[in-house]
């Protein structure tokens, strides 16, 4: 610690410090010193010159986010010589900068603004022409006012620095020097928004809220980002109820969480709130009679779903009945659904919707993940990453995994797909779905292949599996260097999560961590999976942590089974299963599917009975359990959501209620979270849990062709999907073709642009046609074609297909 | 007194450049003999400090004591970098060192190299030394050939690899930071210091840069003492220096003289001031430099002291002579429009400065100045001085300054009577 | 995913020259000779197109931005087509007290054009150049970002004009290095 003056208080800082750091972490009421171009996430630029300060002794002012502090120093950030140079500079900045704040939308939160109040002095000596800069169109999430950019470079520094895209640059000299992308084009990076918060002036502002409202029109709330497991913390802005309009969210911004999403927040999270108000989405609850919708009061949807519900469990027991909740919904959501149908007698509960390997699930961990490691992705030096487009899914883990690279951390990726991370990655196994797996068995066998006794207590297949492979130059080095290094951590992603062969790929990974003292951690594509087992929204686990002896049937089997009746909550199953075929043809034989659903579809409107309109997460109340096993809770933004919608938990009670179950009732979230606490808390012990059998090996053909089939990052969940912008975005005729590499086009004997039909590996498949085009990121043997996307229904997002020319 | 005896010693040779007439004047033989007789390089180093050589880049830094900083006990790799990015208005000198006498360029580079123990050294050309850059390129081949440059120099053991490397168009990339980015084949941004060079320089290795003429002088030096060389200027402004004189004299050119000889007499030797016209103003070490009426420069000898008690400085050695015809403010505007067309954009006071600046003089000369335009002028410069990055700050702020402190009866009649003074006396 | 577009490719007369700049610098720092990359497709082609540019950047295997900056950094970087012949004139003080302006005026009368146009038979191209270090032998003009031609007079620049005009009906540019 070194010990130094800012004027005139005696503090301590870390040695290395600059004084902009020391004073910022003594507090504002020790000194706050002005500045733009300094961020405590970037990089030190020390151009915008705002931040000079006096040194005693010092020949001229300096810059204190550049100046390391020493011991004994005595900063003054008020004296005159500070005062005279932060006035100068405030005065430079203000020349070319317009002052029309009023008419701006930055006017009122913009820190140009709020500085140039504290120096009075405005520059009404300065009357030659302002300067003024073409605006650039980067894209449909933020809006450029070029001229009234002060050349920070907060943004071209986070593009780089944390977003790993050099999107932005300045151009130009001087002061001709603008910033801008090179050739005029939408930012690619999913985290572009930031440069929207970063950016002190009105410059960079966001597109779908331009105009909407005036910042002192809003009131935040505190909330959690839905749509991935990180949690990030956000806080939303809502505009009062008037008379022209009832109340509205306005606008997402990030919150800092130092642990989770530090001050970023993907434009996922950012801009999924354009989707709020979508026509698709449901205003009042609907009932369909003799094939005709119509739109009811609660009262009457209510009584219709219990009846209809009700009937089929009379006449064709509860074992008729299958459940299917959305892993983004909350943790009180999944504990109810479960509750609720269990106290039904309803034993098919699921939320594993894009699963597809379900062996050993009784194996698997009580709590989803218990690896605290997010914080320390940037000090771990060695990643495995098994199955996952990470930065589709998961764009600020994916940063922080990129902070760690830029200080030398290596990155071996197994993935179907040779992805774009932007991030440099040291190894890569580029291999179709079934490929994955050998290549993780053959960094096993480099590991421990010899050792038998290892392998003997190892299931029969995953041994032999083992066994068979004649590791490669690239699998060695992998497994050479997870073995090197001090704290290697193993990532599985959602195409992991999605493979035919997950638990081959789960007893690998663990296998291989214990092996070499490494962390696994398995990313999910949804904000609650760990709350969802939590919750046990789960065919084969109480909630108490008792297996179930006879497991009712998961998500895949139930609609491979075509029940009766089925009850959905928060999905639309054509999009968001796994099996969206599957889906579509039992949901549309049930006799009686009761939605609960913020989003309606076309497909929905066929197959269901009564729609309950429901809160999204961004109006909602509960919490959810991220990737670390943290536990957040949000309370409602808004008073109420949307139009005639009701938070779900609400709609689950009930619901139970109406069916006359005890036990329901719940007056407030609290209360329900409460109950669920004191579950939870249950010491949830472990059963010794005999093994079971794993399937046998597949027969690998050289003609067998498999597909990779990602949810795009704004295909994910319901509310991305209708957010207007992201849409924009995603370019689905550009994600709707069927891409292969040369060697399988070859094969194939088909070329770009050709027309083929895929369909999945079953004899009554649907075929799809779709355009060829040839790409040398898919692996040997497999197709990439994403899911999520309208009018393309595959079962299986990563399993065998057939091509047809 | 005696001319061109350092960096220009071949001149009076048809094809000075020759290497064959780069030996016949003495040339690479203090290489060789530091190398055959295993001269310790602190002892050469010595040598440097004695000899008082200041950098003849602009700022005038103690050779010998910059040579110090790098430390030459750490394995890691150094360099070494030569600046001939030459831009400053009214500087010419390096090119025609580089024209007239590319060897021994070359062998100070090595005896630099050697003392400071870096192997690999840039030698860095402004882009529109295309012919300049060719004959380097020339002289290197020939080195190489020779066995001056490459592994295991004439057998010492010692290695040194030398390129020549070129900018695009940047004054900045002058700037020792700017020209290390440039380098990296980045923007010529410069660098926040500290660190300096010496500690994080080229691809953030220790690095020293020296400008040409001062690389150039070192094997002189050797030849003929330190105290020789120290002799020829006055205290602690060591040796000879090149003078580019230009504007209004009757023979521009560039003249070797030693340190502290009297402007006056350097203006003899440049033929005096052109059309018989009086001299009004001289601006003596390059554009940037504060300018200094005629009559004061008259009094004041060419040396880094001298030149400093007058008020400006030594910088480069051009010297810009204006006559009485000269429109003050005309001459300022075309000096603060060079200065906004190079700043390199990264600080708000240049950045924005430089721009306004330009446009205050320009409206001055256009007679649309106000009253209080010239204490928004002084304000301005002083907003920028001092508060950069680089000393491009000050660049722009001295001459503004300086015009105003010496003229500024000629900046109020503009804004008076909406015309030049200059002018309508000559009319 | 995207990333379909069609890559313009460097011509290996064009990449043999880079090469050779490349190998003045360690290997890990290719980036060092964007802006020979640069200058030599410059002379090649009379300027840089975007695709080029971004070909040079596949090349030294750089972010685009990276290339970009730097060209749009350097004054003497066309980003644009200009003329066969680059003519620039220093405008700075040395060159500016010894009538520079005269020999604006008298080239773009002669040219028919102002101060940073092409003529429109394509031929010549005016251009402010900073100062261009030739200041005792002032004014300066630079032709092509190589040749000075030093005191020029209005007599001198309607001789360079004349033997230009001569020249530029060859066609052709000289060496890509
Ligand atoms: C804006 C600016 C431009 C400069 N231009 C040059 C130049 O063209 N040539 C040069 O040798 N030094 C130039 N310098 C000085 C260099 O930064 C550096 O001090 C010099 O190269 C060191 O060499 P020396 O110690 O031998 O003088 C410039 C400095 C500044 C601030
Ligand atoms: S002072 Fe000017 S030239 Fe120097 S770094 Fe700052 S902006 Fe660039
Ligand atoms: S905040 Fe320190 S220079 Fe910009």
């Amino acid at each position: 610690m070194i010990k130094f003056e800012i004027d005139g208080k005696k503090i301590q800082a870390k040695s290395g410090s600059t004084i902009i750091e020391a004073a910022d972490a003594a507090g504002v009421d020790v000194s706050h010193i002005p500045r733009f171009c300094y961020h405590s996430k970037l990089s030190i630029a020390a151009s915008c010159r705002m931040c000079l300060v006096e040194v005693e002794n010092g020949r001229k002012p300096l810059p204190a986010c550049a100046t390391t502090v020493t011991a004994g120093m005595k900063i003054y950030t008020k004296s005159h010589q500070a005062m005279q140079a932060q006035k100068e500079v405030m005065s430079f900045l203000l020349i070319n900068h317009p002052l029309d704040c009023p008419i701006c939308d930055q006017g009122g939160e913009c820190e140009l603004q709020d500085l140039s109040m504290g120096y009075g002095r405005t520059s009404t000596s300065f009357i030659e022409g302002k300067r003024s800069i073409k605006d650039k169109d980067i894209g449909p999430l933020i809006a450029t006012e070029m001229t009234r950019c002060i050349h920070c470079t907060r943004c071209v520094r986070f593009c780089s620095e944390i977003a790993g895209l050099r999107e932005l640059g300045i151009l130009g000299r001087g002061e001709h020097s603008e910033i801008s992308t090179y050739v005029e084009h939408s930012m690619q990076s999913e985290l572009a928004g930031n440069i929207i918060d970063l950016c002190p002036v009105g410059a960079l502002t966001s597109k779908p809220f331009r105009f909407k409202a005036r910042a002192w029109e809003l009131r935040a709330r505190a909330g959690i980002a839905g749509h991935d497991c990180l949690g990030s913390n956000i806080n939303i802005h809502i505009k009062r109820e008037s008379d022209s309009q009832p109340e509205r969210i306005m606008r997402v911004v990030s919150r800092t969480n130092e642990k989770l999403n530090e001050t970023w927040l993907s434009d996922r999270d950012r801009f999924s709130y354009t989707g709020l108000y979508h026509a698709d989405r449901l205003a009042r609850p609907m009932i369909k009679q003799i094939g005709k919708w119509q739109e009811t009061d609660w009262e009457t949807a209510l009584t219709v779903a219990t009846q209809k519900l009700q009937n089929v469990i009379a006449q064709n027991g509860a074992q008729a009945v299958g459940g299917l909740i959305s892993p983004n919904s909350t943790v009180e959501e999944c504990y109810l659904f479960q509750a609720w149908l269990r106290s039904l007698g309803v034993p098919h509960i699921d939320h594993r919707i894009r699963q597809s390997d379900f062996d050993h699930q009784i194996q698997s961990p009580l709590v989803w993940s218990t690896c605290k490691c997010v914080q320390s992705l940037e000090e771990t030096t060695s990643f495995l990453l098994i199955g996952s487009f990470i930065r589709e899914e998961q764009p600020l883990i994916t940063s922080r995994i990129r902070k760690a690279t830029q200080g030398g951390a290596r990155v071996h990726v197994i993935n179907p797909v040779d992805f774009d991370f932007h991030l440099t990655l040291t190894n890569r196994c580029i291999v179709s779905p079934w490929g994955m797996v050998c290549s993780l068995a053959a960094i096993a066998q480099v590991l421990f292949g010899n050792d038998k006794k290892k392998l003997n207590i190892m299931p029969k297949p995953i041994a032999e599996l083992i066994r068979q492979q004649k590791p490669n130059t690239v699998e060695h080095d992998i497994a050479r260097d997870l073995q090197q290094d001090k704290a290697p951590l193993i990532l599985l992603g959602a195409l992991a999560q999605a493979h035919p062969y997950f638990s081959y790929l789960r007893v690998l990974s663990e296998t291989i961590a214990i092996e070499i003292g490494a962390k696994t951690l398995h990313l999910t594509d949804s904000a609650n999976e760990a709350g969802a087992w939590l919750a046990t929204a789960l065919p084969h686990r109480r909630i108490d942590g008792v297996s179930i002896k006879e497991p009712g049937y998961n998500a895949k089997a139930m609609l491979a089974k075509t029940l009766k009746s089925y009850c959905l909550f928060g999905l639309e199953p054509t999009y968001d299963s796994a099996y969206p075929e599957l889906a579509r043809t039992a949901l549309q034989q049930a006799e009686c599917v009761i939605v609960c659903s913020a989003f309606k579809n076309k497909a929905m409107l066929e197959y269901a009975d009564v729609l309950l309109p429901i809160a999204t997460h961004l109006e909602n109340e509960g919490s959810f359990v991220n990737i670390e096993g943290t536990r957040q809770s949000f309370q409602r933004s808004v008073n109420k959501p949307f139009a005639e919608a009701r938070c779900g938990w609400k709609v689950l009670r009930v619901l139970a209620n109406f069916m006359g179950r005890p036990g329901f009732d719940y007056q407030t979230v609290l209360e329900l979270s409460s109950e669920l606490s004191r579950n939870l808390e249950n010491d949830l012990q472990s059963e010794h849990i005999p093994p079971v059998d794993f399937k046998p090996l597949p027969t690998v053909s050289d003609n067998t062709v498999w597909r990779c089939g990602y949810w795009p990052i704004y295909r994910n969940d319901s509310l991305v999907r209708r957010a207007e912008p992201l849409q924009v975005l995603t370019v689905e005729q550009d994600l709707a073709k069927l891409r292969l590499g040369a060697a399988l086009a070859t094969h194939l004997k088909v070329n770009n642009g050709d027309r083929v039909s895929v369909s999945s590996d079953h004899p009554d498949a649907k075929p799809v046609t779709l355009q060829v085009l040839i790409d040398q990121r898919i692996a040997d043997a497999t197709v990439c074609l994403p899911s999520g996307l309208p009018d393309i229904a595959i079962n299986g997002p990563l399993s065998v297909v057939r091509i047809t020319t | 007194m005696q001319h061109n005896i350092v960096c220009f010693r071949t001149r009076h040779l048809d094809q000075p450049w020759s290497l064959e007439n780069y030996r016949s004047v003495g040339g690479y033989k203090q290489l060789e003999r530091i190398l055959n007789d295993k001269i310790p390089p602190e002892h050469i180093l010595e040598r440097i400090k004695q000899s008082a050589l200041r950098g003849r880049g602009g700022a005038g830094f103690p050779t010998g004591l910059k040579w110090s900083f790098l430390s030459r006990g750490k394995p890691i790799q150094k360099y070494l970098i030569c600046n001939s990015d030459e831009g400053e208005p009214g500087t010419c000198k390096d090119h025609d060192i580089l024209m007239l006498n590319p060897h021994q360029l070359i062998e100070g580079m090595i005896i630099a190299a050697y003392v400071l123990g870096t192997t690999v050294g840039y030698h860095y050309l402004r882009g529109e030394f295309w012919h300049a850059f060719q004959r380097c390129e020339q002289a290197i081949k020939e080195a190489y050939q020779e066995g001056y440059l490459g592994k295991n120099i004439l057998g010492s053991g010692v290695d040194f690899d030398l390129y020549n490397t070129l900018g695009a168009g940047a004054y900045i990339c002058g700037e020792e930071t700017a020209l290390i980015e440039s380098i990296e084949g980045k923007r010529g941004w410069p660098r926040f210091k500290p660190p300096f060079p010496a500690n994080y320089g080229l691809y953030g290795l220790p690095t020293t840069i020296n400008n040409t003429e001062t690389l150039a002088s070192v094997p002189v030096i050797l030849q003929h003492g330190a105290k020789w060389f120290a002799h020829l200027g006055g205290k602690e402004n060591g040796g000879s220096k090149i003078f580019s004189i230009s504007g209004h004299v009757n023979q521009p050119g560039n003249y070797e003289i030693p340190l502290g000889t009297p402007f006056s007499e350097l203006l003899n030797i440049a033929g005096g001031v052109w059309k018989n016209a009086r001299i009004k103003a001289v601006i003596p070490g390059g554009s940037s430099m504060p300018v200094l009426p005629g009559e004061v420069m008259k009094r004041t000898r060419l040396d880094y002291d001298s030149l400093s008690k007058a008020g400006s400085m030594l910088g480069t050695g051009a010297i810009i002579v204006m006559d009485e015809h000269t429109c003050m403010v005309n001459a300022l505007a075309c000096i603060t429009e060079f200065y906004y067309e190079e700043s390199c954009g990264q600080c708000t006071p240049c950045r924005e400065g430089s721009g306004w600046v330009t446009r205050l003089i320009k409206r001055i000369e256009a007679g649309q100045g106000k009253p209080g335009d010239l204490d928004c002028l002084e304000q301005i410069a002083k907003g920028i001085e001092g508060r950069t990055i680089c000393a491009f700050g000050e660049a722009i702020a001295w001459p503004v300054r300086s015009f105003l402190k010496h003229f500024r009866a000629e900046f109020e009649y503009h804004i008076e009577h909406g015309c030049c003074q200059v002018a309508a006396r000559v009319r | 995913m995207s990333s379909e577009e069609q890559i313009i490719q460097l011509t290996p007369e064009i990449c043999q020259a880079i090469d050779q700049w490349v190998l003045k610098y360690p290997p890990e720092q290719k980036r060092s000779a964007v802006l020979a990359g640069l200058r030599i497709i410059q002379r090649a082609y009379g300027w840089l197109s975007d695709e080029r540019m971004r070909a040079l950047a596949e090349y030294l295997d750089l972010p685009p931005m990276d290339v970009y900056e730097v060209a749009s950094f350097y004054s003497m970087y066309e980003r644009k087509p200009i003329g066969r012949y680059k003519l620039a004139v220093c405008m700075n003080i040395s060159c500016h007290l010894c009538g520079s302006d005269n020999i604006i005026k008298h080239l773009e009368s002669r040219l028919g054009i102002c101060m940073g146009e092409t003529t429109s038979d394509g031929l010549f191209t005016l251009r402010r150049a900073e100062c261009l270090a030739a200041c005792t032998d002032a004014p300066i003009l630079q032709v092509d970002d190589r040749d000075y031609y030093k005191r020029v007079t209005p007599e001198i620049i309607d001789q360079v004009l004349e033997q230009l005009h001569q020249a530029g009906r060859k066609k052709g540019r000289d060496d890509a290095t």
